[in-house]
């Protein structure tokens, strides 16, 4: 059991890491502003959510799963909010 | 594998704080700096002082506030003199070689308090022997702590005209809030309310306090104030000056009462230390909260809105 659960959290992290990775080339690549937000918020959401998903199976207890997701739940709402702030900041001119 | 966490980990903290000191604007220093200290809490937490990880992922996070706020403000100085420049570098170096030495030279075991430390915990009724440092054998320097801030506040308050310095401060971005910090302004509050209720609970036996409370609940507040949800209070508000000094006061007065119980400055009577702690945590956090909030939102304005 604990061997299945290992082998899923190290393909849910290495996939995670290959979300980070993408959304860093992206932000160093891509030629604009809104782009270049466009490659970060959605690989840092997707890639923390499959890193959370791979270590919830290393956690103790139902809690400790819990604040995982919980963590993740805020990061995804802030990081989605503040992908719309600079949006808008870039849009009218003041990036 | 943790040796090769830990290379990355002061690696990046060496190329942050080279790139805060080498860049050339200010507001790039300043991004910087914010990062320098994130990776840092990485590093205490890898050092297993989550207790101080805590207090400088929050505080860092608005000391990096008000300096991005000063670099807005701040006009280019101009380069000081090359000697001028040496020196500072000069002394620089010694104060980072003379600590590098006592780290290296430290003796093996190094000496430690910590044993010292954690023995009277059970008469204090305390698990986190952080907290029991803070509040029960090191009060004072806790006392005079939250009376700066005091002071730091009273300080800024006093760079208003005359004219103003009762009114409500400028909140940036409240004549105009934008529809998604209204939502996060609205949505992240409860959350952040009962997560710095958490920290603050658990602070007696697990990392976490008043000062990290604070910061989270200071935070929350400027987030509402922010969106524009709120009107910022009126500086001259008597609740909100009683709010300020309430907790280093109640903290004054129960060390006083130390003389006639117990018998001797901020000591706490027999049998009732936690109570008296929690008490004090309890106020302290209220009071450090709104400190922390007027501190970022700055002197009275101009302009004070309706």
């Amino acid at each position: 059991m604990s061997a299945l659960a290992d082998l899923f959290t190290g393909a849910m992290v290495v996939a995670g890491l290959f979300f980070f990775l993408a959304g860093t080339a992206g932000l160093l690549r891509f030629p604009d502003t809104l782009s270049r937000l466009h490659a970060l918020t959605k690989a840092d959401t997707l890639g923390l959510g499959l890193i959370v998903l791979g270590l919830m199976a290393q956690a103790p207890g139902p809690l400790a799963a819990l604040k995982l997701l919980a963590i993740w739940l805020i990061a995804l709402l802030s990081g989605a909010i503040a992908g719309q702030l600079i949006a808008r900041a870039a849009r009218d001119g003041r990036g | 594998m943790k040796l090769a966490l830990d290379a990355v980990l002061v690696a990046t903290l060496l190329v942050l704080a080279l790139f805060s000191l080498a860049a050339r604007q200010a507001r790039a220093s300043a991004i910087g700096f914010m990062g320098f200290g994130l990776v840092l809490a990485l590093v205490w937490v890898r050092l297993g002082a989550v207790d101080v990880a805590l207090t400088e992922a929050a505080v860092g996070a608005l000391t990096g506030l008000l300096l991005l706020g000063a670099t807005s403000l701040a006009t280019p100085a101009a380069q000081p003199s090359r000697p001028l420049r040496l020196a500072l570098a000069g002394l620089c170096a010694l104060v980072a070689g003379g600590l590098a030495f006592l780290v290296l030279e430290a003796p093996d075991p190094a000496p430690s308090l910590a044993a010292a430390a954690v023995e009277p915990l059970a008469a204090l009724d305390l698990g986190n022997p952080v907290t029991a440092v803070l509040l029960a054998y090191r009060a004072l320097d806790t006392l005079l702590e939250t009376v700066v801030v005091v002071l730091a506040l009273i300080g800024i308050w006093s760079l208003a005209p005359d004219a103003d310095w009762r009114g409500a401060p400028m909140v940036p971005g409240a004549d105009a809030p934008s529809p998604p910090l209204r939502l996060l302004a609205r949505l992240l509050p409860p959350v952040g309310l009962v997560v710095a209720v958490h920290i603050l609970w658990i602070g007696a036996d697990a990392p976490g306090g008043k000062f990290q409370a604070a910061t989270l609940i200071a935070a929350m507040g400027l987030l509402v104030l922010m969106a524009g949800l709120a009107p910022a209070p009126k500086l001259g508000n008597t609740r909100l000056r009683a709010l300020v000094v309430g907790g280093p006061a109640l903290f004054l007065a129960l060390g006083l009462l130390g003389f006639l119980v117990p018998g001797s400055f901020l000591a706490w009577p027999e049998g009732l230390a936690k109570p008296v702690i929690v008490l004090i945590e309890v106020a302290l956090t209220t009071s450090l909260a709104v400190l922390l909030a007027l501190i970022v939102l700055g002197p009275g304005a101009r302009r004070p809105r309706a």
